[in-house]
């Protein structure tokens, strides 16, 4: 068996004395696209905010290439630079252009020289259909065209994994579909390893090649989307899907 | 008696003329010196403050951490709460008791206390400021691998300085005005120069009403400035759509978004209930 990218391992995440995350394991190989469903309040975001090490894991750890990158916090920044997110809210440097946002990282972080970091820029930002739009700023855009300047910005870093937390949540309706077509070809066309928390069923359904459900800070069930949709062992489980299929 | 008034005034400039704007030129360059100094403090005490102190981080540093914050606080409210004419005299002739110098050079001095002073107000416009940016900001440079200092310099001080261009605004006029209170150490500013003068000719109020203008026209035209400076900073209202460069052309374009998204039906689907 190969070697997991990552793999969580008993991590448990308490806010005082509420437990958000109870001793939760996965792991992420190279080429998955992950989803991860569930209500509101199960966990889900949480747990992508502990893998970037937004949120400081109450125990457990993570395993980078079979590194643990929560001690000591020596690498976080370089293990964040390696490790995307793209975020509900979009959070582009309002102080910046939509190319600026995309070569900043590269610059500062990578140390990629200037003309090479903008070359990569405007790759990524063709990607995603952005790249006529390299001169606003990010109050000049759409919902919808923010999203994907931000994912611009995370794949200009060329991470390993990208983590999604619920990238469509925030937008207008008519603004899903162009989001979520970047994605489906992210995963599909360049086979990026993709974490996806979401509540776009259609999205884990189709695309994604492994769902995890979780409910109450713990993972309930996962497995292959097509079982999971169509099959799931847990009562839990049916009823979250019975609940938001017909809704 | 208003033409004698005038008449006086038209006296003490022709007499006195180079005298005052020697006076203004001083008390603008003081003011503008020590206004950007006490900038770079504020913004220097602002980094320093927000660097993160969780619990994961070393205890060492920590602690050193801790100290840093007490001696911030410490130097804010000593600065902010003393009258900037005590500090120039404290400074003044306090330093060469400790010191093996003679500030025999006023200009030293006179930006060394209206700088430190300016900088306590900053280091506390300057942290408001870091407070009012949304912590997403932070996430999304942290999330693509920059550190504390980056994250500071290239995202979150940017944003700041805009948002608080009109306390950087309100120092400056402050300090165009309060460094006449540098004369006790013989700093002969706008103000300095009216002391002079009328002592000398005995035209006291010919000469405050002299300088009553000449302080209003210089803030007026700092307001004005510093309106102009914001301006700038809020850059350009509009962009241009770039179609012609090559890159963009070449580069594999998605479908996007003429063909209409996949996800349309299947949201249909499972919206309309019809599987």
């Amino acid at each position: 068996m190969s070697e997991h990218i990552l793999e969580v391992r008993h991590l448990s995440k308490t806010f005082g004395t509420h437990a958000v995350l109870k001793d939760i394991d996965f792991t992420v190989d190279k080429g998955d696209v992950t989803t991860i469903i569930g209500a509101s309040g199960s966990g889900k975001s949480t747990l992508l905010r502990c893998i970037n090490l937004l949120e400081t894991l109450t125990t457990g750890e993570i395993l980078f290439h079979g590194q643990d990158v929560t001690k000591g916090r020596i690498n976080a920044s370089s293990y964040r630079a390696k490790v995307g997110m793209v975020f509900q809210s979009f959070n582009l440097f309002n102080n910046l252009t939509v190319l600026s946002n995309c070569m900043i990282g590269q610059q500062k972080v990578l140390k990629i020289p200037k003309e090479e970091a903008h070359k990569r820029a405007l790759f990524y930002l063709s990607k995603v259909g952005m790249a006529p739009y390299i001169n606003a700023r990010p109050d000049q855009i759409s919902g919808g065209q923010k999203q994907r300047v931000a994912i611009a910005r995370a794949l200009a870093m060329e991470p390993e994994v990208l983590l999604f937390d619920e990238p469509t949540s925030a937008l207008d309706p008519e603004m899903v579909g162009e989001v979520l077509d970047v994605m489906k070809s992210l995963a599909q066309k360049d086979n990026m390893t993709m974490l996806v928390v979401t509540h776009e069923m259609s999205f884990a359904k189709e695309v994604s090649t492994h769902v995890v459900y979780m409910a109450d800070g713990l993972i309930e069930e996962e497995g292959d989307p097509a079982r999971i949709f169509t099959n799931p062992e847990s009562q839990r489980t049916r009823d979250f899907l019975k609940r938001i299929l017909q809704s | 008696m208003i033409t004698q008034l005038f008449s006086d005034i038209a006296g003490l400039w022709e007499k006195y003329s180079t005298v005052y704007l020697t006076g203004i030129a001083n008390t603008l360059i003081l003011a503008t010196t020590a206004t950007l100094i006490g900038c770079i403090i504020g913004f220097f005490c602002g980094i320093l403050q927000t660097i993160p102190c969780g619990p994961n981080e070393k205890l060492l540093k920590r602690i050193f951490l801790k100290i840093l914050r007490i001696l911030i606080r410490a130097y804010v409210e000593v600065f902010r709460g003393t009258p900037m004419i005590l500090q120039a005299v404290f400074i003044y002739y306090g330093m060469p008791y400790f010191f093996d110098v003679s500030f025999k050079n006023i200009w030293t001095v006179s930006i060394i206390v209206v700088s430190i002073n300016t900088g306590a107000y900053m280091a506390e416009s300057v942290r408001g400021g870091i407070m009012s940016i949304d912590p997403g900001q932070f996430e999304g440079a942290k999330a693509i691998g920059m550190n504390h200092w980056q994250t500071m310099l290239y995202v979150i001080l940017p944003q700041t300085l805009r948002n608080i261009m009109p306390q950087i605004g309100n120092n400056y006029i402050i300090n165009v005005k309060d460094t006449s209170v540098m004369f006790i150490i013989g700093f002969s500013d706008f103000f300095a120069v009216h002391k002079m003068v009328s002592g000398a000719v005995f035209k006291y109020f010919p000469s405050a009403f002299l300088e009553m203008g000449g302080y209003l026209c210089l803030t007026l035209l700092a307001s004005f400035l510093l309106r102009k400076l914001e301006k700038k900073l809020a850059g350009k209202s509009n962009y241009e759509l770039v179609t012609d460069d090559s890159l963009v052309m070449t580069a594999g374009t998605y479908s996007y978004p003429a063909e209409g998204s996949p996800f349309d039906e299947i949201n249909k689907d499972y919206k309309g209930g019809k599987s």
